[in-house]
């Protein structure tokens, strides 16, 4: 300001002798725990499967690997790694046909989820009594509806595609999105440094997008996490009621529907080598013929259960916030 | 205790510290030392305090009496003995019988520790009860016996009262009962009461000191205050940086310090205000006031004919001279932080005017030009909360250079590092993120930010108050040198007389919304005073062995230290604990404005200022 003023006051002070103590812990970086890494791991693992499954697939999803024979629930061989299913289709092919699908639907129905309900959700944290109000009364009502069956009617009601698939998942788990990211925006709004930008004159899109996005970004992300995992559990559920994808096209959840037959019926034709050399039963053929449940059971849980692992290290490093949020 | 039994010396020490030293550890492995070489005792009925500034490891000592290091730390080295047994070797459940049994904790913040849906008297004997010290009839008994000793309303009927409905202050002592009711041998306070209004402050010590003493309890007393020190310890321990500076009784330290550390805590220490303590009076300019708040009324909620719900601030005037320092004092919800947040739009007032030289401001944020906003600056208490965690100390600083002024790029840069250094701070900083900063550090970014909007009214709402004494005197210096280099002018709201008399040109005192005396800093710390200046400025506490006995003798402390505050008084709000109130026309009637022979100097009282002065100066 007025230069007349800097005069005579530049004095040095006495000296400070003892420094301010250092009291700020230092910054910390993520790291990914041992069990964070195999999350990581077995998630890449699938969607490089789900991506660059027609590439790989050894059988399209519904050719036979013994079209001459008769040939359901075959034990593991060379021709058909995983065995054969109820249609005599080679299970390994199916489930990387599946990966694709199964994980697709599930990642653009969270995605519309997450715009959906981040958008409105982060809108009634910012806006006036009434909108929020509004929103969320009707948020409520349609988060008091039981999942499953709000899918099951918008299906049966519409029928089923991969775009009602993709839109009734979305939809109906932004509901949730909305409460959360609601939360965590009303929790920003009212600190400090919202009403520091707010007494500076910012206006509310840049206070949103500089103050509360940056701050709202880790538990969001780690949420976003567990939401693919309802909704890849969701989708999958739809498939086993028969309302999902549709047959023949594969995806885990109504593989596991097809080959619920396996679980009782195991047919002695179907294991090449009943006994073993020293005339004992031969192990794989217990286990061997129900590859064709166990795989889509066993493909959904490793990578639920991984992107869960994930979640963990990301939701701790973000220091509980998503916990509290909710 | 076959370890007290070897030492016929340790009859009545009830803990023994030995050369304890505690580590961090690093990320690469690599161990730092947090404290070490620490050695001291205490005896049954003593008190020994902690002192240091944060970070200097008082706290972590603390703890290690519970057998207790925060997450991170390690007990590396020495013995805690507690009643001769050596804490640091116990397992868990060992730990469980002694804490709350043997030794209790005593948190800074009473209503972080309260669960406010369960009565108080249940949770005061919670602990005893709990770990079989007493039956629950014993432990009521002991909590009502406890009520008593400190002082605290209606001891008999206080049990069934949840958290909400007692004080502040009452909390913090309630605390103590909670503390006390197992009969622990040892007490840990951790700055309890820091937090606190000097008024509230002074009951509370008085009733921590009468109870230490009457249930022969021993406690380690944690704080930075030296001043609080002075009146409850027996020894005094000088931290910093983890090791022990220089420890005696506390009537060595205090009268005759010998480490260099202890003088500058010392220096650090309030002053008593007096009003030699008032800087040199600012210059006139003849260009009007730089900011005047006129006849403002605000608080929060509507009434339907636009009144507010509840009033927190009536009939306030106040002008800010160019280059002069305005402080605003008073207890904790008395206003004083609505008036900076009206001042700066961000709390509409219902009647009254802000004047920027000499303009009517509209009156919310919104309807603000960006050059009025740019003019009046906004300081926080907090500068943890009020810079976001996320951005660097760069995208903070340089924010208002680009909102206001245009400042982009390199330039922006350039211009960032230049306001770092005028806050004495280094530029490589700029790349930090907050929490890699220490609490003044933040602080002086927070005033960084300020300054780089060219402002010309900063509005500081405590920002020393959250502080170390050392640390926020620095902040204090560094606020007068840019006063003097930049003539802003301030608005210096605090609940702390003496920082606020040191530093200020004007004062404003507050009390439940309504300024009761305002004038210029010398008028304000002399005779004649408003009688609740008068009970500010008995409260400050000194540096003097006795001080506190002293002061709860005198008139104004037995009237007026534990009053409530009634914002709807029809009368005068401080007729209830005033020593000077007539009764049948303060609780009655407004007080009027009396005005000295210079215009300056106004107390709102229903006496005269002779008769004032006659009263305050007879004592």
């Amino acid at each position: 300001m007025s230069d007349s003023t800097k005069t005579a006051t530049d004095v040095a002070d006495d000296e400070i002798d003892f420094q301010e103590l250092y009291d700020a812990a230092p910054r910390q970086k993520f790291r990914f725990s041992w069990t964070g890494w195999i999350g990581v791991i077995v998630v890449t693992f699938w969607f490089l499967i789900a991506i660059l499954g027609p590439f790989i697939a050894p059988y399209g999803e519904n050719d036979l690997p013994y079209p001459d024979a008769y040939s359901e629930f075959q034990v593991p061989t060379a021709k058909a790694l995983l065995g054969t299913d109820v249609d005599d289709r080679d299970i390994l092919s199916r489930i990387i046909y599946g990966a694709g699908r199964t994980i697709g639907i599930s990642l653009a129905a969270t995605i519309l989820a997450y715009l959906v309900g981040v958008s409105l959700g982060v809108t009634a944290a910012v806006s006036g009594r009434w909108i929020d109000m509004g929103l969320s009364r009707v948020n409520d009502a349609f988060l008091s509806l039981p999942t499953i069956m709000l899918g099951l009617v918008v299906i049966a009601a519409v029928g089923s595609s991969l775009t009602v698939l993709i839109f009734t998942a979305g939809l109906i788990y932004a509901t949730i999105v909305f409460r959360i990211s609601r939360a965590l925006a009303m929790d920003i709004m009212v600190q400090d440094y919202v009403e520091a930008a707010r007494a500076r004159g910012e206006g509310l899109w840049w206070i949103i997008r500089k103050e509360i996005w940056p701050n709202a970004a880790m538990p969001m992300i780690s949420d976003f996490g567990l939401r693919l995992i309802y909704v890849i559990l969701f989708v999958a559920g739809l498939s086993f009621l028969g309302l999902g994808v549709q047959p023949p096209a594969a995806d885990w959840g109504n593989m596991v529907r097809e080959n619920l037959g396996a679980l009782q019926h195991v047919p002695y034709e179907a294991c090449p080598y009943p006994k073993n050399a020293a005339g004992e039963d031969n192990w794989l053929c217990g286990i061997g013929t129900k590859f064709a449940v166990l795989a889509p059971a066993l493909a959904i849980s490793t990578l639920t259960v991984s992107i869960n692992l994930i979640v963990d290290d990301l939701s701790s490093y973000a220091g509980g916030k998503l916990t509290k949020g909710m | 205790m076959s370890e007290a039994a070897k030492n016929p010396d340790t009859d009545n020490v009830i803990l023994d510290v030995r050369n304890l030293r505690i580590i961090a550890r690093r990320e690469d492995g690599s161990t730092l030392n947090i404290v070490e070489e620490i050695d001291f005792t205490v005896k049954r009925g003593e008190v020994i305090a902690l002192i240091g500034e944060s970070g200097s490891g008082k706290t972590t000592i603390s703890l290690a009496a519970l057998g207790y290091a925060k997450p991170g730390l390690e007990f590396a080295d020495g013995e805690v003995f507690l009643n001769g047994r050596d804490v640091l070797d116990l397992d868990r459940h060992g730990l469980r019988n002694l804490r709350g049994r043997e030794v209790a904790y005593l948190a800074q913040s009473a209503a972080a520790t309260f669960n406010p849906s369960i009565t108080i008297g249940e949770q005061v004997t919670e602990s005893a009860v709990l770990h079989g010290i007493k039956t629950q009839e014993e432990a009521t008994k002991k909590a009502i016996e406890l009520y008593h000793a400190l002082e605290l309303p209606d001891p008999e009927q206080l049990g069934s009262r949840y958290p909400h409905q007692v004080s502040g202050g009452q909390l913090q002592r309630l605390m103590a009962a909670m503390a006390l009711c197992g009969d622990p041998d040892l007490l840990v306070l951790d700055e309890p009461t820091t937090a606190l209004d000097v008024t509230t402050q002074i009951e509370v010590l008085k009733a921590f000191k009468t109870v230490i003493r009457e249930q022969g309890a021993a406690a380690i007393y944690v704080t930075h205050d030296l001043a609080v020190v002075a009146q409850v310890a027996d020894h005094i321990v000088v931290l910093y940086d983890g090791k022990i500076q220089e420890a005696g009784t506390t009537d060595q330290i205090v009268n005759s310090p010998g480490h260099d550390y202890t003088r500058r805590l010392m220096s650090a220490v309030r002053p008593t205000p007096s009003s030699d303590l008032a800087s040199a009076k600012q210059e006139e300019t003849d260009a009007g006031p730089a900011m005047e708040v006129k006849d403002v009324t605000a608080g929060y909620g509507r009434n339907l004919d636009g009144s507010p719900k509840v009033t927190v601030l009536r009939d306030i005037n106040v002008k800010i001279e160019r280059g002069h320092v305005v402080g605003v004092i008073g207890e904790s919800g008395c206003g004083k932080s609505t008036l900076a947040r009206v001042m700066a739009g961000l709390l509409p007032a219902s009647q009254g005017d802000v004047l920027l030289d000499g303009e009517s401001l509209p009156k919310t944020v919104r309807e603000r030009s960006r050059d009025q906003l740019r003019r009046v600056q906004f300081i926080f208490q907090m500068a943890d909360t009020a810079l976001n965690p996320r951005h660097n100390i760069r995208e903070i600083v340089g924010r208002p250079l680009e909102f206001y002024r245009g400042i982009r790029g390199r330039e922006r840069t350039d211009k960032v590092a230049e306001l770092l250094q005028m806050v004495d701070l280094e530029p490589d900083m700029m790349s930090r993120l907050p929490s890699e900063l220490s609490g003044g550090q933040k602080q002086r970014v927070a005033l960084a930010r300020a300054l780089a909007a060219d402002a010309e009214v900063l509005l500081c709402d405590e920002v020393t108050s959250a502080l170390d004494t050392i640390v926020g005197a620095a902040v204090i210096k560094l606020l007068r040198r840019l006063r003097d280099k930049l003539g802003v002018s301030y608005v210096f709201i605090s609940h702390d007389l003496s920082t606020v008399a040191s530093f200020a040109d004007e004062v404003v005192v507050l009390y439940a919304g309504r300024v009761v005396e305002q004038g210029p800093v010398k008028e304000i710390l002399s005779p004649p005073y408003h009688p609740y200046t008068r009970l500010l400025i008995a409260s400050v506490p000194e540096l003097r062995i006795g001080w506190l006995e002293d002061t709860m003798g005198t008139r104004e402390a037995m009237a007026g230290i534990a009053g409530a505050v009634d914002l709807n008084a029809p009368g005068c709000p401080f007729s209830e604990r005033c020593p000077l109130a007539i009764p049948g026309t303060c609780d009655v009637e407004v007080p009027p404005n009396r005005v000295d022979e210079s215009g300056e100097h106004i107390i709102a009282c229903h006496i005269e200022f002779s008769g004032l002065e006659r009263e305050q100066t007879a004592v």
